[in-house]
């Protein structure tokens, strides 16, 4: 197997990945992109570490889905606390730091 | 040699009492009269110190010229003299030994020196000796006269000044200190005449006498500069030495016509200052001051600084105005005019000083007409002689006024009769009066018969003829006078103290005073004055017998009719820088000529007054004698014509202009420039404060703002947008690093 492909596919979810923070309204969508952005990540990795025959990518990869889940209960919390107070989930409503 | 060569000392010493007294002189027991008389008595020590000694030293070198002319030839010549006239003979016209100089450089610039120094010879001897005694008694009489008087101490500090300022005058060796000694005793006249300046009449007497002496002193000025020049001509190098000057003078090196204008310019000088006709009028106002200073002022010292400028300069004037050619010259026809004048108007004065006053202008006339005929050692020795007889009047007619007429000076309503109360002053007065008449044997007559044999002698008939007038009225016009104060009635009793009309400048004010505040200290003045005339206390008379025995003994220094000529023979300058001076023998023939016209003179007021004979108050019953008597008391109107014609001609279109050029010019400038001033200030404030400061700052905060404005637009607060903005941020970063690589 060639190697371009899995970056291939890596980079396509990352695009798709980043479509989906930029332009989704709700926020429980926008984490769900940013997980689909990490997993592409994870596939990079992957592929890297089996094309250089280690098992540093694989390692690495683990970290990473760590973190993911770290986060993703960080910010479903941070969704819940800003749903109580705004009573909307629709990310364009926080704005207090508007300028 | 010690007084002759520490001269300086004799005007330093009054000038050392004119601080001291102005410093502490009230706090002395006498008021600073004490030093006063002190400073002037020491002076005039030394002056007669320098008189002995000056003596000796004429003595020693006429023993050395005559010792070439055997005793016989010496016999010869004093057998000749005294028997009388020996044809127009000139006898020893030596001129006497050098004269002692020393000076100091005061001041050097480029070329030109300024010395100060002294230059002592007979005459500034005899001017010395003179002065100094005048002054002398003159002080001593002012303790008694101005005793209790409000400014006693600041009138004895200027007596000093003027004593130092006038000898400073007499002992110096070049024009320049000679013209800052001028214009100090003219300072000093000033000064003495405003001495009660609470009198507006008294300053502007004094006004005028400092401004017309000024007007001469245009011409000494010029006249001192052009001596300057004229050394420079002859010798190369300009100096204002007098010995430098008289010698340039007669060297012949230069031109006639600019001796001329340099001995003319000087005479303007003595014309103002020695009132000369046209600039006399100060004279007889100056009368306004204290009695003691007309006296000593404008009697016997700073009148004849002008005389005196002439003799020491005089080569300058014999060569410049040619006075040996005879006929007519300015000098003389000055003097000669002012002796007729003078004498005209004594005669219409009620004020006994004003008689006094014109009588001294006209003898100054014959000073300065004995100098234009060339007869110097005449008008020298009338200048000594006139100044002991002047004195002695003045001062004789303060202590009538003073004890017998109620301090006023006016003869036909306070005096008359008076010799029975006076005895002494009117002995006095009748010595003074002979001698300026010109009686034998009393001193005007050798010095005023010297100068009519000058005249006559060395051609200038005309001027001879003048001097016998002018001794014809002086005789009649001093006998009047002795008439009005001394014969006749009293006519003061009517007006005991109270009536304060009469009372001239002199003590008017002090009338006033004593009205207006407690007589308390007047009264030591004015307790003895209570009941009628009477004589004056020894303060007052003691300087009058001083100075009577001086105006009769003084004339025999030089009694040619004896065969004495001492007086010549000390004050003669060397002729080393001095031109030769004719001498006369003693003349009968002349001498009773004048004695006869002065006894004529003193006949004919006698008959006048005391007879009653001739043409009695015609001028009040013919109208040309009353247009003629106006005229001389309206003084030839010369009054009117400066005061009111040419000073208010120049004073008053020069008034309005400098007042037109101050409203229309200065106050215009300033008043454009104040509101040109205000204009830009507005123009400033509009255009370039609001308009221009502040839009530029207004603008910069605008600016800002507008672009934080813009700026803030992208902190939209969205998440998202924020997420594209970084993602773009990558995007370029990327791309930018793959073009690179």
């Amino acid at each position: 197997m060639l190697l371009n492909q899995f970056l291939l596919l890596s980079a396509f979810l990352f695009g798709v990945g980043i479509y989906g923070v930029l332009t989704r309204k709700h926020t429980v969508l926008v984490l769900m992109s940013v997980e689909l952005m990490l997993a592409a990540v994870n596939l990079n990795l992957v592929a890297f570490g089996a094309y250089n025959d280690t098992v540093a990518g694989q390692v690495f990869a683990l970290f990473v889905l760590t973190i993911a889940a770290a986060e993703v209960g960080v910010g479903l919390a941070i969704v819940l606390l800003i749903y109580r107070n705004i009573h909307s989930a629709d990310l364009d409503d926080v704005d207090v730091l508007k300028g | 040699m010690f007084f002759l060569e520490n001269a300086w000392l004799v005007p330093l010493i009054p000038a050392l009492s004119f601080v001291v007294i102005l410093l502490f002189g009230k706090r002395l027991p006498y008021q600073g009269s004490e030093v006063g008389i002190a400073s002037v008595g020491a002076s005039f020590v030394l002056a007669c110190g320098a008189a002995i000694q000056w003596i000796d030293r004429v003595g020693d070198a006429g023993g050395d010229e005559h010792g070439g002319e055997g005793p016989v030839e010496h016999a010869l010549r004093s057998v000749g003299r005294s028997v009388g006239r020996l044809g127009a003979e000139e006898t020893g016209a030596h001129g006497g030994p050098d004269a002692i100089h020393r000076s100091l450089t005061w001041f050097q610039n480029g070329g030109v020196k300024l010395d100060v120094g002294i230059q002592i010879d007979g005459l500034a001897v005899m001017m010395m000796f003179v002065v100094t005694l005048v002054s002398l008694l003159v002080h001593v009489y002012s303790v008694e006269y101005m005793r209790g008087d409000r400014r006693f101490t600041y009138f004895y500090a200027a007596l000093s000044l003027f004593s130092a300022s006038m000898l400073l005058l007499v002992v110096a060796d070049n024009t320049l200190q000679l013209l800052v000694g001028w214009e100090l005793v003219g300072l000093c006249s000033f000064m003495l005449i405003g001495h009660w300046w609470e009198e507006g009449a008294n300053v502007n007497a004094a006004v005028k006498a400092f401004l017309t002496t000024r007007t001469g002193d245009i011409g000494l000025l010029i006249g001192v500069l052009m001596t300057y020049f004229m050394v420079e001509r002859a010798t190369g190098e300009g100096s204002f030495n007098i010995i430098a000057v008289n010698q340039a003078a007669m060297s012949g090196d230069v031109g006639g016509t600019f001796l001329f204008w340099c001995a003319a310019a000087l005479l303007l000088g003595i014309i103002g200052k020695s009132g000369q006709f046209p600039l006399h009028t100060w004279l007889p106002d100056a009368m306004a001051g204290p009695t003691p200073v007309s006296a000593l002022i404008h009697a016997a010292t700073m009148v004849v600084a002008g005389v005196y400028l002439g003799a020491r300069v005089y080569p300058v004037f014999y060569e410049g105005l040619d006075l040996a050619r005879g006929g007519i010259n300015l000098m003389a026809a000055v003097g000669g005019i002012t002796v007729v004048i003078g004498a005209a108007l004594a005669f219409v004065q009620d004020d006994i000083k004003k008689v006094l006053a014109y009588s001294t202008i006209s003898q100054l006339g014959y000073m300065v007409m004995g100098l234009g005929v060339g007869a110097w050692t005449a008008a020298i020795f009338h200048l000594f002689t006139h100044a002991f007889f002047k004195a002695l009047l003045f001062l004789a007619a303060g202590s009538v006024s003073h004890s017998g007429a109620h301090h006023s000076f006016d003869m036909k309503k306070d005096m008359g009769g008076l010799r029975r109360w006076m005895p002494q002053t009117f002995a006095v007065f009748m010595v003074g009066s002979l001698a300026l008449a010109g009686i034998f044997p009393l001193a005007g007559f050798w010095s005023k018969d010297e100068i009519l044999l000058g005249a006559s002698e060395a051609d200038y008939k005309l001027f001879l003829y003048v001097g016998l007038i002018g001794a014809l009225m002086t005789a009649a016009y001093m006998t009047r006078c002795v008439y009005l104060t001394f014969f006749g009635e009293y006519r003061g009793g009517a007006h005991a103290h109270a009536d304060p009309t009469h009372l001239t400048g002199d003590d008017l004010v002090e009338h006033h005073l004593a009205e207006v505040q407690d007589d308390a200290a007047h009264a030591p003045d004015h307790g003895d004055h209570h009941g009628g005339p009477h004589e004056s206390n020894r303060w007052l008379t003691a300087p009058l017998w001083i100075l009577a025995f001086f105006s009769v003994f003084a004339g025999l220094l030089n009694a040619t009719a004896f065969d004495i000529d001492r007086f010549t023979e000390w004050t003669n300058p060397s002729a080393s820088y001095f031109v030769e001076l004719e001498h006369h023998d003693f003349d009968v023939v002349m001498a009773a000529i004048s004695v006869g016209i002065a006894l004529l003179g003193i006949a004919l007021a006698y008959a006048y007054y005391w007879r009653g004979m001739g043409l009695q108050n015609f001028s009040e019953r013919n109208a040309l004698a009353r247009s003629g008597k106006r005229f001389l008391v309206n003084k030839y109107y010369l009054d009117a014509l400066y005061e009111g014609v040419i000073v208010r001609g120049i004073k008053g279109p020069l008034a309005r202009a400098a007042y037109w050029v101050n409203q229309k010019v200065i106050d215009n400038v300033l008043n454009y420039s104040g509101r040109g001033a205000m204009a830009l200030g507005r123009v400033t404030y509009d255009y370039v404060d609001q308009k221009g400061v502040d839009g530029v700052m207004n603008g910069l905060a605008i600016s800002t703002g507008e672009a934080g404005g813009a700026v803030r637009r992208i902190q939209t607060g969205r998440l998202q947008f924020y997420a594209l903005m970084l993602v773009l941020g990558v995007g370029a970063f990327a791309l930018a690093l793959w073009i690179a690589a």
